[in-house]
């Protein structure tokens, strides 16, 4: 049974209001409301609460956020629960379509019809949108039967249709490992999963779990480089890339399929930070925070995958409630703790989250390597902390919780982020 | 269709020039099918071009195609009042690059000025500069011709087809030709009987508009005097970032045997270039290549230097159904009541309006009745471009019709009252959706609207979501679950 809650009637103004109620959502309404803020609206596009979560019908949620092994649909029931039982005002089949710089919000829904209200502070919590064909320009024929993983992972678990009967897997992102599993527990002739990089995208835990245990191949350094078929998807060609991915297609074969998904990365959904025009990090195409969350617009907070793509729904959690939190401090007019350190990706590091530290408050560092580095390696916050961990891999997020403790001294200053290999660190 | 029922005119081919004729035959007491053979109208060649209403200065008046460039504009210009499909006035700017082609390009202008278009004017460097700030410094002078227009040609063909179906013209999609039966020894008048793979039409007329198989068409009726080389172009759209870079349509100063590569804003507001000009032998080839854009974007940035590769967001290529003669193939022919409109390259799009209207004067020369309706009307109500409207406006829809206030395409907003009108007016698959409404046309590519749209096109049209085809016969979406053998992991898991 759906889970949601009409507002009783939209008010002209709300102290915080929250945008997307996938996990990100769900945990800044609640920790807003926490900190004491009275009215919270939260909004969100589906019919129902919940967000992606809805849709991942797999376990391995929640271990972090609810020390439990969960699906995703009872991860979002859980953190559902906590919403209700706070005066939280949910409305759904709605969207935000336009938020002004003096945080005059416009919403269309076909309950509340198309409204505008003021909000005393405005939490981002969008998601991500999954990187398509165009995105990657794959020659070749448009026929039916190319689809990205996600809405092929949408119309199996939510609506019960099947993408198509042999499949093919480009990029071996989560979503991609997930539904090579999915598919071919549907009956569907999984053929294989091609990735341009000479490591998988996706999780260890995952390539493991639904490719190797199911016998489906993993191709590395080895990407799709022509579609055939008039209608529906026929053929494909696969070719391995050289040092600089550079397909080589006299080595390239032929696959007949009918389906072709792509698992190619997801992109932070940043529409609402352009609109507001906010300063934004070019590494992870979302805003530019605070260690509160909040973006260069005061009274702006961004959270989740719209920020920076995550890897696990029990980190956006917790980053969420952080910025939920600060939400609705400013909404009540309390003071923000100080920026005063900086912190910046250094070697082997794609990029940071967020982007100023505080030395009043504790705060989760967030970032990814650029390479994988299999060893013992050394994770350095500039001089301020250095943590040795055993291995770290592109795909899996590493974060570093930091005390003000820990920033004693380094008020002023910038700290770059490195994650060295131990050897060459003490060589 | 129809078993015994003879139409007056049946038309081959519901692209520009067959909607066009169809509406421009729909005023008259007639009998009018048009046969397309693809799921919806204006899924060929109209769907894939420049977008470009032409400023009617570049094809010379002694050919065809220059005199039906002119009034083809004019009747585009109408269309666009009468039907509301989305159509900018940005004008031409004809750009000279050395004093050869200064002379060149004020030909071109004297041209157009014999032809009777009025407004153009010759510019310095300094005023083209001024117009057009973004252009290379190395502009010589340039024409200006206000007459040049750009819209979204499918949007376009297809309201226009969805008038004549109003004004009682038969669409039939779906209709692919297969044969066209030998002349009666015994009564040369006898109606021309048109086979497709599962309708069997009979017209007293039969007009060619088949485009790029405007050739096989003619064999099937004996006529085997042109052929169809279809010659390639490929588009290339930038980042809407990109928008108002250049703010009217960048013409290079033409060579003889092309127009060039031109740098010109959608009607959508993004930036396109291209096309490319190359004869394929394969009239399915739309395939984009690394050449291509490699050409494009060299000839552009002569135009605008700061133009990149970088910026592209979508490429397409389009066919132009250039016939063996180089020009239209317009007329009567050996077989009685088969009338041709092949050949109908560039600037066959604008110049479509006029063909119409020439094709109606054919017809009637050949024996047709003309009869005009009392009551025929001219305008349809015109589309709602919600997203284009003021808050004000999108409430009040919204208050009259809460579909106004339900989103079904975030990223172009696109309204579940919107998506509905279009089914009204014949869309039944996802593309004709997104070629009508731009739904699924933005940065997600369709990754949140598609199932929104499947449900709604299902609903429509009483039908299953796995019978929602992208385009038609055998471009399904998704399957149903069979019955399978369960899978399980190896180790168990």
């Amino acid at each position: 049974m759906p889970i949601t809650s009409q507002p009783r009637h939209l008010l002209s103004r709300y102290d915080v209001t929250v945008v997307g109620a996938g996990p990100a959502g769900l945990s800044a309404a609640v920790a807003a409301r926490e900190q004491g803020a009275e009215r919270i609206l939260m909004v969100d596009r589906d019919p129902e609460p919940g967000g992606i979560l809805l849709q991942c019908i797999h376990s391995g949620f929640g271990l972090h956020e609810f020390k439990q092994d969960v699906t995703g649909p009872e991860y979002a029931h859980l953190a559902l629960e906590r919403v209700i039982e706070q005066d939280v005002d949910v409305l759904t089949n709605t969207y935000v379509t336009d938020v002004t710089r003096d945080l005059r919000v416009k919403l269309m829904s076909p309950e509340a019809g198309i409204s505008t209200l003021d909000t005393g502070s405005l939490v981002i919590a969008t998601g991500a949108r999954e990187r398509t064909r165009a995105a990657i320009k794959i020659p070749g024929e448009r026929p039916a039967g190319v689809m990205t993983a996600g809405l092929a992972q949408k119309m199996v678990n939510l609506h019960g249709y099947l993408p198509g009967r042999r499949a093919v897997i480009l990029g071996s992102g989560d979503i991609g490992l997930i539904m090579a599993r999915r598919l071919t527990l549907e009956g569907v002739q999984v053929l294989g999963v091609f990735e341009l990089l000479p490591f998988a995208s996706g999780l260890g835990r995952n390539v493991v779990q639904c490719l190797q245990d199911f016998d489906i191949p993993l191709h590395l350094s080895t990407t799709v480089v022509d579609i055939h078929g008039h209608q529906r998807v026929e053929r494909i060609a696969v070719a391995p890339v050289d040092d600089d991915l550079v397909p080589q297609l006299d080595k390239s074969w032929d696959i007949e399929c009918d389906t072709l998904l792509l698992s190619i990365g997801l992109i932070p959904d940043a529409e609402l930070a352009r609109q507001l025009q906010l300063n934004l990090d070019p590494r992870t195409g979302g805003p530019v925070v605070t260690s509160t969350m909040e973006t260069s617009l005061p009274g702006v907070f961004a959270a989740g995958n719209n920020l920076h793509i995550n890897d696990l729904a029990d980190w956006v959690s917790q980053e969420a409630r952080a910025a939920g939190a600060a939400a609705g401090d400013v909404a009540l007019g309390r003071h923000r703790a100080r920026q005063d350190v900086t912190v910046t990706p250094g070697r082997n590091v794609a990029y940071v989250v967020p982007h100023t530290l505080s030395t009043e408050r504790s705060q989760t560092v967030s970032f990814r390597v650029k390479q994988p580095i299999y060893g013992d390696t050394m994770l350095h916050l500039g001089d301020a902390h250095k943590r040795k961990v055993r291995a770290v891999v592109p795909p899996e997020m590493v974060t570093m919780k930091v005390s003000p403790k820990l920033l004693d001294g380094f008020a002023g200053d910038t700290l770059r982020v490195d994650a060295i290999p131990v050897e060459e660190e003490e060589s | 269709m129809g078993d015994d029922r003879v139409w007056d005119v049946l038309i081959i081919g519901g692209g520009a020039v067959g909607a066009t004729l169809a509406r421009a035959l729909s005023r008259f007491h007639l009998d009018v099918a048009l046969l397309e053979w693809q799921a919806e109208v204006a899924f060929g060649v109209s769907k894939a071009n420049s977008g470009i209403v032409h400023s009617a200065m570049h094809a010379s008046p002694d050919t065809l195609k220059g005199k039906l460039e002119y009034p083809g504009n004019l009747g585009w210009r109408q269309l666009h009042d009468e039907l509301g499909f989305g159509l900018n006035n940005v004008g031409e700017v004809l750009v000279a690059l050395d004093d050869e082609q200064l002379v060149r390009i004020e030909e071109i202008r004297q041209q157009g000025i014999r032809k009777g278009i009025p407004g153009t004017q010759a510019w310095t460097a300094e005023r083209t500069l001024d117009a057009q700030p973004n252009l290379t410094r190395e502009v010589k002078g340039a024409v200006w011709a206000p007459t040049a227009c750009v819209f979204n040609p499918y949007e376009a063909v297809m309201l226009v087809a969805d008038a004549a179906r109003r004004n009682g013209v038969t669409i039939a999609e779906e209709q692919r030709v297969v044969g066209i039966d030998p002349p009666d020894a015994e009564d040369p008048d006898a109606p021309l009987t048109v086979r497709t793979e599962t309708d069997v039409w009979r017209g007293r007329f039969v007009v060619n508009a088949a485009g790029l198989f405007a050739d096989d068409i003619a064999e099937f009726a004996g006529v085997r005097d042109f052929k169809i080389l279809p010659r390639k172009g490929e588009e290339y759209l930038l980042d809407k970032r990109l928008s108002g870079i250049v703010t009217s349509i960048i013409f290079p100063c033409p060579s003889p045997i092309s127009k060039g590569t031109l740098v010109n804003p959608t009607v959508d507001g993004t930036i396109m270039v291209g096309p490319t000009a190359q004869t394929v032998d394969d009239k399915f080839d739309t395939s984009t290549t690394e050449e291509g854009a490699a050409q494009v974007f060299t000839n552009a940035r002569k135009l605008v230097p700061t133009i990149s590769e970088r910026d592209i967001i979508a490429e397409f290529a389009g066919l132009r159904p250039v016939s063996d003669t180089e020009d239209f193939i317009v007329g009567p022919t050996d077989r009685r009541g088969f009338i041709n409109a092949a050949g109908i390259q560039s600037p066959g799009l604008t110049g479509a309006p006029a063909l119409a209207d020439l094709l109606v004067d054919i017809l009637a020369d050949e024996g047709l009745e003309l009869d005009e309706k009392d009551h025929w009307d001219p305008t349809a109500p015109h589309p709602v471009k919600f997203n284009q409207l003021p808050t004000e406006e999108q409430q009040a829809l919204a208050r009259r019709d809460p579909r106004y206030a339900h989103l079904i395409c975030r990223c172009e907003i696109i309204t579940e009252a919107e998506v509905r009108d279009a089914m009204d007016r014949g869309a039944h698959t996802l593309d004709g959706l997104k070629f009508r409404t731009r739904v699924g046309m933005g940065r997600c590519q369709g990754g949140f609207c598609t199932w929104g749209c499947m449900q709604l096109l299902a609903e429509h049209q009483g039908i299953t979501i796995p019978e929602v085809t992208k385009r038609g016969t055998g471009t399904w979406i998704v399957c149903d679950r069979d019955d399978h053998p369960v899978t399980t992991a190896r180790n168990g898991g």
